[in-house]
């Protein structure tokens, strides 16, 4: 994050402990103006680093462990396993001939792919039109800047989406989240940066307002699109509050309803939702549902985190 | 131009503005088989009603001591962690704690509450262990007692690591030489971050207490919502989860609604006060007291 410059001493100079821990961690970047720690201050240090660190991993290992864990494994261990002896897929292998996990991964899927495309369109749309000087622009960006601070309430938005028919309707889980303020000041912020010239020079040219957003301001935007795109995404798949409110019919939960029902609740999957006869230990089936619902945030951290980094939110924030 | 407006400005007014009218059932009997325009007014009937129930009482009560645990033992930790980080001289394990402490953010609740069962709760994990060594079980996640620190748990393993970030961007910004300056002058650690980190940092500091001084009145809806079941319905009654079993599950719309209604015009009259103590400490607050 700052501009710190390494100090200049060679790694040939170091005692043994010191290069060992530049080999793991890369050079220092102390200030030379800086002292170092006393050695108790970074004793209690390193344990607070690997405790904080440790508390967020080791649930999700377990977990993730447990779920590949055989039945007697899981047994003998009295419920968790860290290192599955003998692993196996049963339990995804039941989870997955489960018309009811099954139906509530396509839903959660559905819901992510079409919600994601969805609230990109709307919100590249609103952001392009408000980062140009328009008729209208200053209300309509009051009118959007006002939905971060107020929310109308719970029960009329059950109403409304009663009123538009969405009740117990796929829709209702998409498309309430089809426009977020604070994606929508992000993006504006960026396609404000891009220089005026560029867009005119197209409009010179006379290209439509459509056509330079898609030739000239969308493919120099990707990073932010990307970014945007899978906030919206982790949104849409994490979402269980819309599904209890709005969804009664079982055949049209997400993943989080079933994690709630199946691992919070409690209740168990009868031999007929899951669809085999004889169920391995409901253990590793709960873990199974967990890294389900867990593994797609997982996977795509990554490419979150790689646009942090470059500072396209927090860049926006401060401007 | 304008056409492009279009999609989001129906986004808004069919998910925003027009609920935001819908809070008019507030001050009717609103029931089901009529529609809005129908439904008889009846003043603030509704509101004399809901504040005469015990239910709402405690919903109120426990709200606001659920959000004072939050503000005095969460808040601080972000801006622990940043210090934490701040610290950390070497970039690589920099970046790696970041990228462990950001990921909980982006599970969701139930995935949050489910982890926490398993190592928390009566058979999980921690549990397990203790009575394995003799030990009496905790009921973590069952006791009602305990349940503001339990939530505080939760919020902190998920969100302080992302609550980090803006004390971050702060700290990025203080001038380095301020440091130097102070260290050849014979400042010690503690009384560097003291004078020039912690004064640095305060800005963003008061902007984040006024926030939270804002939003007291929401303490997270699916958390306690997911809860109640494992610590009973008088621990887990929040002013949102009143507003929805009065409401949804119960029917007594207008009473909902009126909660609902209630709290958002106390946390906007908070928010605007808030703001104004800031301005008077001489702070920038949200909004600068003068446009530039």
């Amino acid at each position: 994050m700052t501009a710190r410059t390494a100090p200049s001493s060679t790694s040939r100079s170091l005692p043994l402990h010191q290069r060992i821990w530049r080999f793991a961690f890369g050079p220092s970047t102390r200030p030379a103006w800086m002292e170092k720690p006393s050695a108790p201050l970074a004793i209690a240090k390193t344990v607070v680093i690997a405790t904080i660190s440790l508390a967020v991993i080791v649930p999700m290992l377990v977990v993730v462990s447990t779920s590949f864990a055989s039945g007697e494994q899981i047994r003998d261990a009295g419920g968790y396993v860290l290192f599955p002896t003998d692993p196996t897929l049963e339990a995804y292998r039941t989870i997955f001939s489960s018309p009811l996990v099954f139906r509530s991964l396509g839903v959660s899927v559905f819901v992510t792919a079409v919600g994601t495309l969805l609230a990109l369109f709307v919100t590249i749309c609103m952001a392009y039109a408000l980062s140009r000087p328009v008729l209208g622009g200053k209300f309509m960006l009051m009118a959007i800047i006002l939905t971060l601070f107020f929310s109308p309430g719970l029960i009329p938005m059950f109403l409304m989406i009663k009123q538009l028919g969405l009740l117990n309707s796929i829709w209702s889980l998409i498309l309430p989240g089809a426009f977020a303020g604070f994606n929508f000041i992000v993006m504006r912020s960026f396609f404000m940066g891009i220089p005026t010239e560029l867009t005119e020079a197209a409009r010179i040219d006379g290209a439509s307002d459509f056509r330079i957003l898609r030739t000239v301001v969308l493919p120099l935007s990707k990073a932010v699109i990307a970014v945007i795109g899978l906030f919206y995404a982790v949104g849409f798949w994490n979402s269980f509050f819309n599904a209890m409110l709005y969804i009664n019919d079982q055949t049209l939960w997400p993943v989080q309803m079933i994690l709630r029902s199946y691992v919070i609740q409690g209740t168990s999957l009868t031999a007929d939702q899951l669809g085999v006869q004889q169920a391995p230990p409901p253990q590793s089936i709960k873990m199974a549902v967990v890294v389900v619902a867990l593994a797609p945030i997982v996977l795509v951290y990554p490419f979150l985190q790689k646009y942090f980094s470059k500072g396209v939110i927090t860049g926006a924030i401060k401007g | 131009m304008l056409v492009l407006m279009i999609p989001g400005a129906l986004a808004l007014l069919l998910f925003f503005y027009i609920p935001i009218f819908g809070n008019v059932i507030a001050f009717q009997d609103y029931q089901p088989y009529y529609t809005i325009s129908e439904a008889p007014f009846v003043g603030l009937t509704k509101f004399v009603e809901l504040f005469q129930d015990d239910r709402f009482g405690l919903a109120l009560r426990n709200t606001l001591i659920y959000a004072a645990f939050q503000l005095v033992l969460f808040f601080p930790l972000p801006i622990l962690l940043a210090l934490i980080v701040d610290s950390m001289m070497s970039q690589r394990l920099r970046k790696a704690f970041q990228s462990i402490v950001y990921l909980p953010h982006f599970l969701s609740w139930v995935l949050v509450i489910a982890l926490f069962q398993q190592m928390l709760g009566g058979a999980g994990l921690i549990n397990q262990a203790m009575v394995r060594s003799g030990l009496d079980p905790i009921p973590f996640m069952t006791n009602s007692d305990s349940f503001a620190l339990l939530i505080v748990a939760e919020v902190a393993w998920k969100d302080a690591g992302w609550g980090m970030i803006i004390f971050l961007a702060a700290l990025a910004s203080i001038d380095q030489s301020l440091y130097e300056s102070a260290a050849s002058d014979g400042a010690g650690r503690f009384r560097r971050t003291w004078h020039i980190t912690l004064p640095g940092m305060r800005p963003v500091i008061v902007l984040l207490l006024i926030l939270n001084l804002g939003s007291i009145l929401t303490v997270g809806f699916e958390q306690f919502i997911l809860q109640r079941d494992a610590v009973g319905a008088d621990t887990a009654e929040v002013l949102d989860t009143y507003s929805y079993y009065t409401g949804v599950i119960g029917g007594d719309w207008s009473i909902g609604a009126a909660a609902g209604l209630a709290k958002g015009i106390v946390g906007t009259i908070l928010i605007l006060l808030a703001n104004k103590v800031a301005h008077l400490l001489g702070e920038d607050g949200i909004y600068r007291g003068r446009p530039q």
